[in-house]
C-alpha cells in the first residue's frame, strides 16, 4: 500500500493529519510508510493535482475526491466531518474506512 | 503590527453592499475569510458572540488575495452574506493596508478594542476549532472583562488558522 501526505506549509493542519493518519494505520495493523509531499507553488500544486492542505493518497486514489471543478492551488482544504462540521481535517473514519478498502 | 495596550488603527472599509464602515469602540476585529477551513469551523462561534454583545461592533474583514484565492471576491462574499444570517458587516480589505497595520497573521485572528480605543486581546476565539462547547471563550472572556473594567485575564493567544493571503 502507497500512503502519501501531500501538504503546504501556509495551513497549519499537516501536523495533525499526519498524526491521525499515522494512528489509523497502526489500529489497522497496515504497515506503511507514510510519503509526505511537501508542496511549495502554485505550478507544483497543479502538477500534483492538490486541492489543498491536507490532502491524504492511498493507492494514488483521495481519500475523499475532490469535487468536479475543485481548483488546485496553495490553500487549506475544507473536509466535512460525518456529522456534518466543517474541519481542516477528513473525517477519521473516512479515513479508516480508505484504509481498509485499500487493505 | 498592533501590540496589546495599542492604540487600534482607524478604518473605514466597504461591507458587501458598497457601505463604508469606520472603526466604532469598544470592538471586535475580525480577520476572516471563506475559504479557510479554521475561519469556517469558527464562524458561528464569533457570530453568537456578536449577538451576545450588543453593546460591542463587531467588524469581520477579508483581507485575502482575491485574484489568487477566487473565493475571497467581493462577490463570493456577498453571495455568503445573503444566503446566511451575518450580525455583524463582512468589509472588504482589498489594498490589505488594514490587516497589515493591525499585523494579522492567520484567518481568524481577532482584535478586541475598548472603548477608548486600545487593543486588550488579540488571538484565537477559543482553544479548539472543532470543539463547539468551547463557545469562543477567549473572546467571552476578554469582553467580559472590559465589561467588568478589569484587565483582560489572557490578553493574547496565538492565533490559529489559513495565513492571510498577501498579494505577490
Amino acid at each position: 500500500m502507497t500512503v502519501e501526505l501531500l501538504w503546504w506549509d501556509g495551513c497549519p493542519s499537516h501536523p495533525e493529519a499526519l498524526d491521525e493518519l499515522r494512528r489509523v494505520l497502526r489500529e489497522e495493523g497496515v504497515e506503511a510508510e507514510v510519503s509526505r509531499v511537501q508542496i511549495e507553488d502554485d505550478e507544483q500544486a497543479s502538477r500534483e493535482r492538490f486541492p489543498g492542505s491536507p490532502t491524504i493518497r492511498i493507492d494514488g486514489e483521495d481519500i475523499v475526491p475532490p469535487g468536479e471543478g475543485e481548483p488546485f492551488s496553495l490553500t487549506c482544504r475544507v473536509y466535512r466531518t460525518r456529522d456534518g462540521r466543517i474541519s481542516p481535517l477528513p473525517d477519521p473514519e473516512d479515513l479508516r474506512a480508505a484504509v481498509r478498502r485499500a487493505a | 503590527m498592533t501590540a496589546i495596550g495599542d492604540t487600534a488603527p482607524p478604518f473605514t472599509l466597504p461591507d458587501t453592499a458598497g457601505e463604508e464602515h469606520s472603526l466604532e469602540t469598544p470592538a471586535v476585529v475580525v480577520f476572516t475569510c471563506n475559504h479557510c477551513p479554521y475561519a469556517l469551523a469558527w464562524h458561528d462561534r464569533i457570530a453568537a458572540a456578536a449577538r451576545d454583545y450588543p453593546d460591542v461592533r463587531f467588524y469581520a474583514i477579508n483581507p485575502n488575495d482575491a485574484e489568487r484565492y477566487p473565493g475571497d471576491s467581493l462577490e463570493a462574499m456577498r453571495e455568503r452574506v445573503e444566503g446566511e444570517d451575518w450580525p455583524m458587516p463582512y468589509l472588504r480589505d482589498e489594498s490589505q493596508d488594514v490587516a497589515r497595520a493591525y499585523g494579522a497573521k492567520t484567518t481568524p485572528d481577532l482584535f478586541v478594542v475598548d472603548a477608548d480605543g486600545v487593543l486588550r486581546y488579540r488571538g484565537a476565539p477559543d482553544a479548539d476549532y472543532s470543539d463547539e462547547s468551547r463557545d469562543a471563550e477567549w473572546l467571552r472572556d476578554a469582553l467580559n472583562c472590559l465589561r467588568a473594567n478589569e484587565d483582560v485575564t489572557r490578553p493574547e493567544t496565538e492565533p490559529v488558522g489559513c495565513s492571510v493571503k498577501w498579494k505577490q
